[in-house]
């Protein structure tokens, strides 16, 4: 009989703990998510880092100096050490992830500063906004991740559509980087870089001209340097000749085509460098020759580069001048060594001079027709001599020998020379005359004439008065004789009266006898009389 | 002798109205005057404030390493940190700015992070020592919370302020929303910690 009681209904167990974390767990998830995808972002996007050598930091400053390829913002500078031996400054950039074709080996980099120059003003900008790294993307294959950053703005950038062509110039003259190409005035193009020769005997011009200008370049272009200030007085009056303002200070390069095989050139193709557009459109001299001069006066005014002419035509230049010794003759001639283009004479000639060729047997038969190099005065005011050749038949044999190096050519003095010499000739002459005896003689006969003046003086004179005073009594009388009113005046009218009257009765008698000639015979009618007389 | 727990008499104190009425039985007992719901303790406190906190620091990485302010002057663009411009307002002889700038960016920040660190150990461990003083600390967090906006308002404020196109702009960066949610976080994280949790005493649980 016991009871027993059920057994108290277990308390319900209630799972109070929640199996998932609480949904405030999502904000730092969501922070931790947008943490990391920043994190993997700018993993993605650091681009390359490259070490650039710079001569100086002027301007550049870690952490805010960008780098800019054509204006747009492609890495920062990070920091800026100097190397090793402090020669240099070494420039650390960070560059952006698209930024992988600047790290090529041809890559450049520069900084782009404030810059005044004769050409103009370049980075103008950079005055307020801080300099910049400017780069230049390169086709290289290759990568670096070192390079040595330029010092001065390169004048074209890769990409640029265009072509670049070599020019070879004796000097630089008053070109410089960036001195621009014109075409008929147009600026088509710029002076990219120069380089002095390897063996230092000219200057290698870097040229590049835009597109769509680079089609006008061929085989057939002539540059020219445009620098400076052509003035030229010529026969056509003054001409000045200058491509720009710009050109003048700064210098210049000028091309033109002459029309004819014209060939596409390739990029690259070198030409040579004019000093002016008439030398550049001149048809091409071949190779010079030299020729030996020997003058046997003195050549005040003949100055190196002066012309070489032949009858008024420019066909080369003196190229030394110098005084030679002759211990045997004691002679001192003057020797000019000139450098002549035969082709300027005779465009049949070879281009190049051979020793043997036929310009010598034709230097020969001018020679033999009398050809003589002659020193002539070129200016009167200034004294400049220039040589001339010019033929002489008249001139005296002179030798010429082919075989000689270099070929000596006969001269002639000079025309101011013979001149002078005729003058000298003149001036002995009119030393000969002898200037004292004719004085002598001179003042004896004006002695004498002195003496007869006298003469003339005590006893001419009085007896002419007399003569005139009686001479003038003769005139008086005479004048009184025909005074008017004197009697034989008029005596000589009643004499003209008379005479006048006996003529008309003279006429009267005669037209009487022409109208009647019977009347001789018959006497006179009245009634015909009459008739007569009323015309 | 300490009063005795409101938890050991059985009733609750209403969050929003602050009407003590009995203790919820269950978990979806509400208040009888307000009727909001009823909790001896703030729900899923540390949790809560854990999470908040967590995602806190994890923005305030990129709110320091990023840029908060874009200068341009000319064109010429500089981007500066919390860090750098305190570090520019220093070197410009600033040093009251640098330092104002450095308290209320930097070290209150972190001082939050570390005093809610240490709170949440504190309460998990249960700790007894000091339970005034933490309290205290807590207040303290919650009173300043809202002081470290100030980094935000001056950027925004000079941002409206200068825009003179080229010769001189002032641009807001990501850095900023960053510190901003930094701040936010933070103060949502403190106001989540239910500071009775200090008080709970381990042997009458």
């Amino acid at each position: 009989m016991t009871e027993t009681l059920p057994p108290p209904p277990g308390e319900p167990r209630i799972a109070t703990r929640r199996r998932l974390p609480s949904a405030i767990w999502i904000v730092p998830l969501l922070a931790l998510l947008i943490g990391l995808s920043m994190l993997v972002h700018a993993w993605l996007s650091a681009g390359p880092e490259i070490v650039v050598s710079f001569q100086s930091a002027t301007g550049l400053e870690a952490g805010k100096t960008p780098v800019k390829y054509k204006d747009v913002v492609i890495g920062l500078v990070k920091r800026i050490e100097l190397n090793d031996d402090q020669s240099a400054v070494l420039v650390t950039i960070d560059l952006d992830k698209n930024a992988k074709n600047f790290t090529r080996a041809d890559s450049r980099y520069w900084v782009v500063r404030p810059r005044i120059g004769m050409g103009g003003v370049s980075g103008i900008d950079t005055l307020f906004s801080g300099a910049y790294i400017g780069v230049d993307s390169g086709h290289d294959a290759a990568r670096r991740d070192r390079f040595t950053g330029l010092e001065t703005p390169p004048t074209i950038i890769n990409g640029t559509p265009g072509k670049a062509f070599i020019l070879h110039a004796p000097a630089l003259g008053s070109l410089d980087i960036g001195s621009p190409v014109y075409y008929r005035n147009i600026q088509v193009g710029q002076l990219a870089s120069y380089l002095l020769d390897a063996d230092g005997q000219g200057v290698t011009l870097r040229i590049f001209v835009r597109a769509p200008y680079h089609r006008l370049v061929s085989s057939a272009t002539h540059f020219w340097n445009a620098s400076g200030v052509d003035l030229s007085l010529n026969a056509d009056g003054l001409k000045l000749q200058t491509q720009s303002v710009a050109t003048m200070l700064a210098g210049g390069i000028a091309f033109d085509t002459v029309l004819g095989n014209d060939t596409a050139s390739p990029p690259l193709a070198s030409y040579d460098l004019a000093s002016d557009r008439q030398s550049a459109l001149a048809p091409p001299d071949g190779d010079p020759m030299l020729l030996r001069l020997k003058f046997d006066q003195a050549l005040r005014g003949l100055a190196v580069n002066a012309p070489v002419e032949f009858r008024g035509i420019d066909i080369g230049k003196v190229q030394s001048v110098h005084v030679e010794v002759d211990p045997v003759s004691h002679r001192y001639p003057v020797v000019v060594d000139a450098l002549v283009y035969p082709r300027r004479i005779d465009h049949s000639q070879p281009a190049n001079t051979d020793p043997a060729n036929k310009v010598l047997t034709f230097l020969h038969g001018m020679v033999a027709q009398g050809l003589r190099a002659q020193a002539r005065s070129g200016n009167l005011l200034t004294g400049q001599l220039y040589i001339a050749f010019d033929f002489f038949p008249s001139a005296p044999k002179a030798d010429f020998d082919p075989n000689s190096r270099p070929v000596s050519l006969p001269t002639i003095a000079g025309g101011f020379d013979q001149l002078q010499e005729q003058m000298a000739g003149i001036v002995g002459k009119l030393n000969k005359v002898p200037f004292d005896t004719i004085a002598r003689h001179l003042d004896d006969n004006l002695v004498a004439l002195h003496q007869t003046l006298h003469q003339v003086n005590g006893q001419v004179l009085p007896a002419a008065r007399d003569t005139l005073g009686s001479a003038r009594q003769t005139l008086d009388s005479a004048n009184n004789a025909l005074a008017p009113d004197a009697p034989l005046q008029q005596n000589l009218n009643q004499t003209l009266l008379e005479l006048q009257r006996s003529a008309r009765s003279l006429r009267g008698l005669t037209d009487q006898l022409n109208a009647h000639p019977e009347a001789l015979i018959r006497g006179r009618q009245d009634s015909g009389e009459k008739q007569e007389r009323t015309p | 002798m300490s009063p005795p727990r409101a938890q050991r008499l059985g009733v609750a104190a209403c969050h929003l109205c602050t009407l003590v009425s009995d203790a919820p039985s269950n978990a979806h007992a509400r208040c009888p005057r307000c009727g909001a719901r009823l909790h001896s303790r703030k729900p899923a406190s540390r949790s809560r404030t854990f999470a908040l906190l967590c995602a806190a620091i994890l923005f305030y990485l990129p709110a320091n390493l990023l840029p908060v302010m874009r200068t341009s002057q000319f064109g010429h663009a500089v981007d500066s940190t919390i860090l750098s411009g305190v570090m520019a307002f220093w070197q410009a002889g600033e040093w009251d700015i640098a330092l104002v700038i450095f308290i209320a960016s930097i070290v209150i920040p972190c001082a939050k992070f570390l005093a809610l660190g240490w709170l949440m150990w504190t309460t998990r461990r249960k700790h007894t020592l000091g339970r005034k003083q933490r309290t205290l600390l807590y207040r303290a967090v919650e009173f300043i919370g809202y002081w470290s906006m100030l980094d935000v308002l001056v950027v925004g404020l000079v941002c409206a302020l200068v825009r003179f196109d080229l010769l001189g702009r002032i641009e807001p960066q990501p850095g900023i929303a960053f510190f901003g949610a930094v701040v936010m976080l933070t103060m949502l994280s403190a106001s989540h910690f239910d500071p009775r949790l200090i008080w709970d005493d381990p042997e009458h649980d």
